[in-house]
């Protein structure tokens, strides 16, 4: 079926783009200060890019371990959302659900909703699933390496290289004016409360404030 | 300790991927949550931006972090690759450094 393996190609393509980033995920993490071991266990369990950069990015600036991991869960509160977005489109039960819920990220839910037919959406999902997820556990790998072996990982700009990961990772959210606003805004914040709380803590005053701006907020 | 973080953080991006596909569909329908939690990412992502540019610790600073991130924003509007967004932040500092 010819619609089949245009849907192969499009998962390798977004399997190999992915490979790239976590290539600077694992450089990043190790110069971190993540062992190689821990670097590539994250991605194997954790699979999700933007909790995985911002647990070692909150580690590497010098923040308690458990503000990175707060910020991690509350960044992969969304592939929540993705979940039940797929459950119904999936329809996977026991051992398959299990195995179906390491999948549920960004880049396979918007490949399994983007087909009009259930059976090119799940096909879908596991093809990008298993691609991104071999490609991207081979990057982290490659970039751990790569670091590991860099005495003073700071000559080489490691250190300002996480930042330019988020942004990346934050611009392709950014098209609409609400996002741009609510970035701006909680960039500002970050910068206004980091003086006056322990590091890694001014982002989880920026998700509170999300959260009751959410819920507070005039619907329309 | 990293380990214990590694472990707890990941045992819990995993268990709410499962919540999402084991609850059901009539949960988090409230057009409220549907709205707020996309932001949750978008909120996160500009502070960690924000703080891991100009802090080290609990100080404000500017180095050359901060013309490392406005490269990767010219890198970004052009739509580079990630890789090469990445990259091009890290060459920008070492190579102030060297200056």
């Amino acid at each position: 079926m010819p619609s089949e393996r245009s849907i192969l190609r499009d998962a390798l393509g977004i399997a190999v783009a992915s490979g790239a980033y976590a290539i600077s995920f694992g450089a990043i993490s190790t110069a971190a200060g993540l062992t190689l071991l821990q670097t590539c266990s994250l991605s194997v369990l954790m699979f999700t890019g933007a909790s995985q950069f911002a647990l070692v990015g909150v580690i590497g600036a010098g923040g308690s371990v458990w503000a990175g991991v707060a910020t991690a869960a509350l960044l992969g509160a969304r592939n929540a959302l993705y979940g039940l977005r797929l459950s119904s489109l999936l329809d996977v039960r026991g051992l398959r659900r299990v195995a179906a819920a390491h999948f549920v990220i960004d880049e396979t839910t918007a490949m399994a909703i983007a087909r009009e037919d259930p059976r090119q959406s799940r096909f879908a999902f596991w093809a990008t699933g298993v691609a991104l997820f071999m490609l991207w556990n081979l990057g982290t790998l490659a970039g751990a390496l790569a670091t590991h072996a860099l005495s003073n990982p700071k000559v080489f700009g490691l250190d300002a290289a996480p930042p330019a990961a988020f942004l990346a990772l934050l611009a392709p959210r950014l098209r609409a004016r609400e996002p741009l606003a609510v970035a701006i805004a909680a960039a500002v914040v970050a910068i206004a409360v980091l003086p006056f709380v322990p590091a890694g803590v001014p982002l989880l005053v920026v998700a509170l404030l999300v959260a009751l701006f959410g819920a507070f907020r005039r619907s329309g | 300790m990293i380990w214990a973080g590694v472990l707890v953080a990941s045992v819990s991006c995993y268990a709410l991927k499962l919540a999402g596909l084991s609850l059901p569909q009539g949960w988090l329908q409230d057009p409220r949550v549907q709205r707020t939690v996309p932001l949750i990412p978008i909120a996160l992502l500009a502070a960690l931006v924000a703080t891991q540019t100009f802090s080290s610790g609990q100080h404000l600073v500017l180095d050359v972090r901060a013309a490392a991130l406005v490269v990767a924003i010219v890198a970004v509007v052009l739509r580079a690759p990630f890789l090469v967004v990445v990259a091009a932040a890290a060459a920008t500092a070492a190579l102030l450094r060297l200056l």
